[in-house]
């Protein structure tokens, strides 16, 4: 799925990956976070090998990384707000009372306050999606990684999210790597783009870079309004 | 060379249960809360399936009996049967159908909606939350639930006989439990481990690898059902063949 990718991203910094469907975005995420195990090649976490970890020791890394799945993956078995307390249930000390009033916060600040104790299957998608982006944001993860996070918005709610992420790397320094179709996200979000094309990157750099790109279908990419 | 792969993962995944089961850290919340759902949840049906097998069993055996002037035997002759063959086979057979099904349909539903990756991502190891737990519930509850219809169902025994002959509740009993030995009832019961460790590590497995959507999550589910009652089958076969060299007649 992936061909010769070798992507580096700065601490604090936000990479957008663009890309036509199935050039392997979200597989590039997956391989991030040790979902997917590369062929060949490593996969470096803030210095630390995560390549070949496994139990304990992944798990240590996996809590410093937020994962927004395309289709949120919320837990259906579960209300929205225990979706949500789930990581810190698992991985925090902190109180019950302490813990739903967290989850509390996170579902305000995507706009799902009244959501609570609601079960998934009675959410919209881009409802769930924003529950999801809530969970992704529980441990106040130094990494987060969101697949789509704006699809299925509508352009008000997409632009608060947008707008979440940049507040979130520039009050956190999170470090932000988001697969997105929506190109006037991209912008507001990336500090650098990085087109895959047939599981190559075929180009990386600033959105000004890629609007002067020599690459027609990525000047083509960046010229439309479209995604979302 | 396909079913060879099969088999090999297969019990690959069967070893990684065994050694995950016995080593810690144990999701004891999660495997309680398992125990209520596969274990509780089943006490209604096979309640009502022990008292109705009860029934039907009485009258057969009566019709056996009353050939030989052995009516009197009746009690007795229930509570082997259930006790030795019926009630484990009959147990594990409706909750392969139950809790198999209900296992490979969550787990291929959390599969193809990516809920897996999701606990993964969360930094939670699925493997020792999602099939762990359920292996060692149904493990702790299939023997408990197979003593269950061995009682209804002589309840039930109790139910046909005194119906025709009113034999008083106590002299029934007594006469029923008189006539079982420790080699009747515990290897028998404790067989039913196995069928609990086959049910849900089946189930698991296909639910786990569950491919192609909401198709795929529907076979899974057929699938966990005919492949546990076949190998449960067939492994009784073998597990009655041991008890039997223990405890030979």
């Amino acid at each position: 799925m992936l061909d010769d990718v070798s992507l580096v991203v700065d601490a604090g910094r936000s990479v957008c990956i663009l890309g036509r469907s199935g050039t392997g975005k979200s597989v590039t995420l997956k391989h991030i976070v040790g979902l997917l195990r590369p062929d060949a090649g490593n996969v470096l976490i803030e210095g630390e090998d995560i390549t070949d970890l496994s139990g304990r020791d992944l798990s240590r890394v996996r809590q410093r990384i937020g994962f927004l799945f395309q289709n949120a993956a919320l837990f259906d078995s579960i209300g929205v707000g225990e979706n949500v307390a789930f990581p810190l249930r698992r991985h925090s000390k902190l109180k019950d009372e302490e813990i739903r009033s967290r989850a509390r916060h996170l579902l305000a600040q995507v706009g799902l306050e009244r959501e609570y104790d609601k079960m998934p299957a009675d959410l919209s998608g881009g409802m769930r999606k924003r529950a999801g982006l809530a969970r992704a944001l529980a441990l106040e993860p130094a990494i987060l990684l969101a697949d789509e996070p704006s699809a299925g918005l509508d352009p008000v709610t997409a632009g608060e999210i947008d707008a979440l992420l940049v507040t979130l790397k520039k009050q956190s320094n999170t470090t932000l790597v988001v697969v997105t179709h929506n190109i006037p996200s991209a912008r507001t979000i990336g500090d650098e783009l990085v087109f895959l094309h047939e599981a190559r990157i075929i180009a990386q750099g600033t959105p000004e870079a890629l609007d002067r790109s020599d690459i027609p279908l990525v000047r083509q990419f960046m010229t439309s309004e479209g995604g979302g | 060379m396909r079913f060879l792969e099969l088999v090999g993962d297969a019990a690959r995944f069967t070893g990684r249960v065994i050694l995950e089961s016995v080593r810690p850290p144990y999701e004891v919340r999660e495997t309680l809360r398992q125990l209520f759902e596969l274990g509780c949840r089943s006490v209604p049906l096979i309640a009502a399936s022990g008292f109705a097998v009860g029934i039907v069993l009485s009258m057969h055996t009566r019709a056996s009996l009353a050939r030989f002037g052995a009516e009197a035997l009746i009690p007795a002759g229930l509570a082997i049967a259930l006790v030795r063959e019926t009630g484990p086979l009959t147990a594990g057979l409706l909750l392969s159908g139950r809790i198999g099904a209900g296992i490979g349909a969550e787990l291929g539903a959390m599969k193809v909606t990516e809920q897996i990756d999701a606990l993964e991502a969360t930094a939670v190891d699925s493997f020792r939350f999602l099939v762990v737990t359920r292996v060692i519930a149904c493990v702790i509850a299939l023997p408990l639930l197979t003593s269950l219809m061995n009682f209804t169902g002589m309840f039930g025994g109790y139910v046909a006989e005194t119906t025709i002959t009113g034999t008083p509740f106590q002299t029934y009993f007594r006469q029923a439990f008189s006539a079982i030995e420790f080699s009747d009832l515990i290897p028998a019961t404790l067989k039913t481990t196995v069928f609990g460790f086959i049910i849900a590590t089946v189930s698991s497995y296909l639910g786990v690898n569950t491919t192609r959507g909401t198709e795929g999550v529907g076979q899974a589910s057929t699938k966990s059902v005919v492949t546990s009652s076949i190998l449960l089958i067939a492994v009784n076969v073998l597990l009655v063949r041991i008890i039997f060299f223990f405890y030979p007649v």
